[in-house]
C-alpha cells in the first residue's frame, strides 16, 4: 500500500536500477564522460596492470641509469635503472586500493552517524557536533601526520585512518540531510500509517539520503587520492620499493635537470586520476541535483 | 553586538581547547606512547624506564595534560626527544618563516584572485571567463607537490628564473629569504587564487542576478556605478570567511609546499618531526597551526560582523 504523498521509493527500485540509472545520467555530460572514462581506464589499468607491465618494477639495470625514452623502455629509466613506464602503470594500484575502501569505510559510518543524530538530536547531538567542528577545526594533514608519528605507516594504518577523518564532515552533511528528510510530508504521513523506527529509515529515509551519500562518497575519495598521494609524497604513503605516483614524483626531483620523464610520466598519471574523479564527482552531483558547492570546505 | 562578540571569542577558545584536547587524546588512545615511538626496536627494559621516567609518563593522563596545556600558554613548549633542545627554540624561527610566507603568498593573492573573480563574474561563459575558471579549476584540482614540482620543472630548470630550492638557514635574517622564496609564494598563491576566485565568481554571478540589481538597472543606474555600489559590496561579504579558511587551509598545503622547496619552515619541521617520530614536537606544531586556523577563522567572523550591520542584532543573528 503506497501513501497518497508518495516519496522516491514508489515502485520497484533496488540500488542497482538507481546506480544505472545515475551512470547513464552521467553519460550524458560531456564532462561526465571524459570523468567516467578517466577512472575507468585507471582502474582497469590498476587490476590488469601486474599481468601486463613490460618490465619488472623493482629490476635495477646499473647500464640503464636515467636513459631517455626509447623504443625499448617508452618513457624511459630512472635512477636506478628501473622501467618508468611500469612503475608509472603499477603506481596507481595502492593509492586507489586504499582510498576507495577508506572512501566507503568513511561514507557508511559517517553516514549512520549522521543519520543517529539527525534522528535523535537533543543534547548528545549538541554534544557531538561540537567535536566534529574541532575536527574539522584543523587541516586534516596534521591529524594524519600526528598518527604516523605514533604508530607508522602502511595500509594497515592508512585506511582506518583516512576512513575515519573523511567521515567527520560526512556526519555533518548527512545530519542535514536527514533533518531535510524528516521534515517532509512524505515521512509524516508513513509515520501516521504507524510504520515502525525501522521501516522508516530503511523505505523513507534511505532512499532520499542516497543521492547525498553517492556524492559525498564520490569526493571523499577524489580528496582521500590527494591526501594519500600527498603524504606518499612526503615519505609517509608506501614503503619502496614499491611503485607509487606519490614517491615517484618525490624521487625523481633529485634528477628534474637532467631526467624530466621521471616526473612528467607519474605526474599526469596522478593528474589525469585526479582529474577523471572530479569530473566524475561533478557529473553525478549534478545529474543527481545535489548542490556540490556548498560542501566544498575540508 | 557586544555579547555576540564575546559569544563568538569564548567558542573560538572552546574549539581550541577541544583540539588541544584532540592532540593530546589522539595519543594517549593509540598503542605505544612517546618513548616506544621515539625509541623504536630499542624500546625495552632500561632504557625505556629511563626515558618513561624523563618525561613523567607514568603521571595520571589529565595531570599531564594540565601541565602541558599550562606549559604550552606560557611559551614553554617542552624538550624535543630527538634534538634534545627546548622544542620553542626550534619552533619559533621555523614560524617565523611560515608566517612570512603565508603573508606574502595572502598579500599576493587575495587581491589578484578577488579581481580574477570579479571579472569572471561579470563577464560570466565570455572567452576571458572560461579561461579564467578552467585554470581555477585545474589550480584546484591536482595536488600541490604536482603543481610545485611542474613549476619548478619550467620556471627554474626550463627557464631558469628562479632558484628551484631554498637554501637559507632557518634563523638568517628576514631579508635574505626573499630572493629565494619566490616560486614557493607563487605556487601558495596560485592554489589560494584558485579556491576564492571561485567563491567570489559564484557570489558576484549571484547578486547580478538579485531582484535589487535588476532594480537598479531598471532604474538607469550607469552599469559601473552599478557595480561598485550595489554589486560589489554584497558580493565580497561573504568571501571574507572564505579567506580566512582558505589561508586556513593553506596550512596543510604549506606541509607539502615547504618540502618541495625545502624551505626551513614549521611545516618541513613537522614532517622532519614525523620522520623522527619526536611526538611531543609534532604536537605542538599541530597545536601552533590549528590555533592559527581557529584565531583566523575567529577574526573574520568579527569582520564580517561589524561590515554587516544585519548580523548584528541577537534576533536575526545567523552563525556562519
Amino acid at each position: 500500500m503506497t501513501s497518497a504523498i508518495t516519496n522516491k521509493t514508489t515502485g520497484p527500485r533496488n540500488i542497482f536500477f538507481v546506480l544505472l540509472t545515475t551512470l547513464k545520467g552521467m553519460a550524458s555530460r560531456p564532462s561526465g564522460v571524459v570523468g567516467l572514462v578517466l577512472v575507468a581506464f585507471h582502474i582497469v589499468l590498476a587490476i590488469t596492470s601486474p599481468a601486463i607491465v613490460p618490465y619488472d618494477f623493482k629490476e635495477m639495470t646499473v647500464q640503464k641509469i636515467l636513459k631517455a625514452p626509447s623504443a625499448e623502455h617508452w618513457f624511459g629509466t630512472d635512477v636506478l635503472g628501473r622501467d618508468v613506464l611500469t612503475r608509472t602503470m603499477l603506481g596507481g594500484q595502492q593509492a586507489l586500493f586504499v582510498t576507495s575502501i577508506a572512501a566507503v569505510i568513511a561514507v557508511t559510518w559517517g553516514g549512520l552517524l549522521g543519520v543517529l543524530l539527525g534522528l535523535v538530536g537533543g543534547r548528545f547531538d549538541d554534544l557531538l557536533m561540537r567535536v566534529v567542528d574541532a575536527f574539522l577545526a584543523i587541516p586534516w594533514i596534521l591529524f594524519l601526520l600526528l598518527i604516523i608519528a605514533m604508530v607508522g605507516t602502511g595500509s594497515i594504518v592508512l585506511i582506518p585512518t583516512l576512513a575515519f577523518f573523511y567521515g567527520i564532515p560526512v556526519i555533518r552533511i548527512v545530519r542535514a540531510a536527514t533533518h531535510d528528510v524528516v521534515a517532509r510530508d512524505f515521512v509524516t504521513a508513513a509515520r501516521a500509517r504507524g510504520e515502525s523506527r525501522s521501516t522508516l529509515v530503511r523505505r523513507e529515509l534511505f532512499p532520499n539520503i542516497l543521492d547525498v551519500l553517492l556524492v559525498e562518497g564520490a569526493m571523499r575519495w577524489s580528496w582521500m587520492l590527494l591526501s594519500f598521494s600527498s603524504l606518499s609524497f612526503l615519505g609517509f604513503g608506501v614503503t619502496p620499493p614499491t611503485a607509487d605516483w606519490g614517491l615517484m614524483i618525490s624521487d625523481s626531483r633529485a634528477f628534474m635537470s637532467i631526467a624530466p620523464w621521471t616526473a612528467l610520466a607519474p605526474i599526469t598519471a596522478l593528474s589525469s586520476l585526479i582529474i577523471g574523479l572530479n569530473l566524475s564527482a561533478d557529473a553525478l552531483a549534478k545529474t543527481l541535483g545535489v548542490d556540490r558547492a556548498q560542501k566544498a570546505p575540508v | 553586538m557586544f555579547i555576540l562578540i564575546i559569544r563568538r571569542v569564548l567558542l573560538g577558545l572552546l574549539t581550541l581547547l577541544l583540539v588541544s584536547g584532540i592532540v593530546f587524546v589522539t595519543v594517549e588512545a593509540l598503542p605505544g606512547d612517546p618513548c616506544t615511538a621515539y625509541l623504536g626496536r630499542m624500546a625495552q627494559g632500561q632504557r625505556l624506564e629511563n626515558c618513561r621516567q624523563n618525561f613523567d609518563l607514568d603521571t595520571p593522563a589529565l595531570t599531564r595534560y594540565i601541565s602541558w596545556a599550562i606549559g604550552t600558554l606560557h611559551g614553554d613548549f617542552g624538550i624535543s626527544l630527538k634534538r634534545n633542545k627546548s622544542i620553542s627554540s626550534i619552533v619559533i624561527p621555523r614560524l617565523r618563516n611560515t608566517l612570512l610566507l603565508g603573508f606574502a603568498a595572502s598579500v599576493i593573492g587575495i587581491p589578484i584572485s578577488i579581481l580574477l573573480g570579479i571579472v569572471a563574474g561579470l563577464w560570466r561563459d565570455r572567452p576571458v571567463d572560461l579561461w579564467v575558471s578552467s585554470t581555477a579549476i585545474f589550480a584546484m584540482t591536482i595536488p600541490e607537490f604536482v603543481s610545485a614540482t611542474l613549476l619548478i620543472l619550467i620556471f627554474s630548470i626550463w627557464l631558469g628564473w628562479f632558484p628551484g630550492i631554498v637554501t637559507t638557514r632557518p634563523d638568517a635574517p628576514l631579508f635574505e629569504f626573499l630572493s629565494d622564496i619566490l616560486l614557493p609564494i607563487i605556487v601558495l598563491a596560485l592554489v589560494m587564487a584558485a579556491h576564492i576566485l571561485r567563491m567570489v565568481r559564484t557570489s558576484v554571478i549571484d547578486v547580478m542576478a538579485s531582484d535589487y540589481v535588476e532594480m537598479a538597472r531598471l532604474k538607469g543606474v550607469p552599469y559601473w556605478r552599478m557595480v561598485f555600489r550595489h554589486v560589489l559590496p554584497n558580493a565580497l561579504l561573504p568571501t571574507i570567511n572564505l579567506v580566512a579558511l582558505t589561508i586556513g587551509w593553506l596550512l596543510g598545503g604549506v606541509v607539502v609546499i615547504e618540502v618541495v622547496f625545502n624551505y626551513p619552515g614549521l611545516g618541513r619541521l613537522m614532517v622532519d618531526a614525523v620522520s623522527d617520530r619526536d611526538l611531543a614536537m609534532v604536537q605542538i606544531i599541530a597545536l601552533i597551526l590549528a590555533a592559527i586556523y581557529v584565531t583566523l577563522n575567529l577574526l573574520a567572523d568579527l569582520l564580517v560582523l561589524f561590515a554587516n550591520p544585519r548580523l548584528r542584532t541577537m534576533r536575526t543573528q545567523v552563525r556562519p
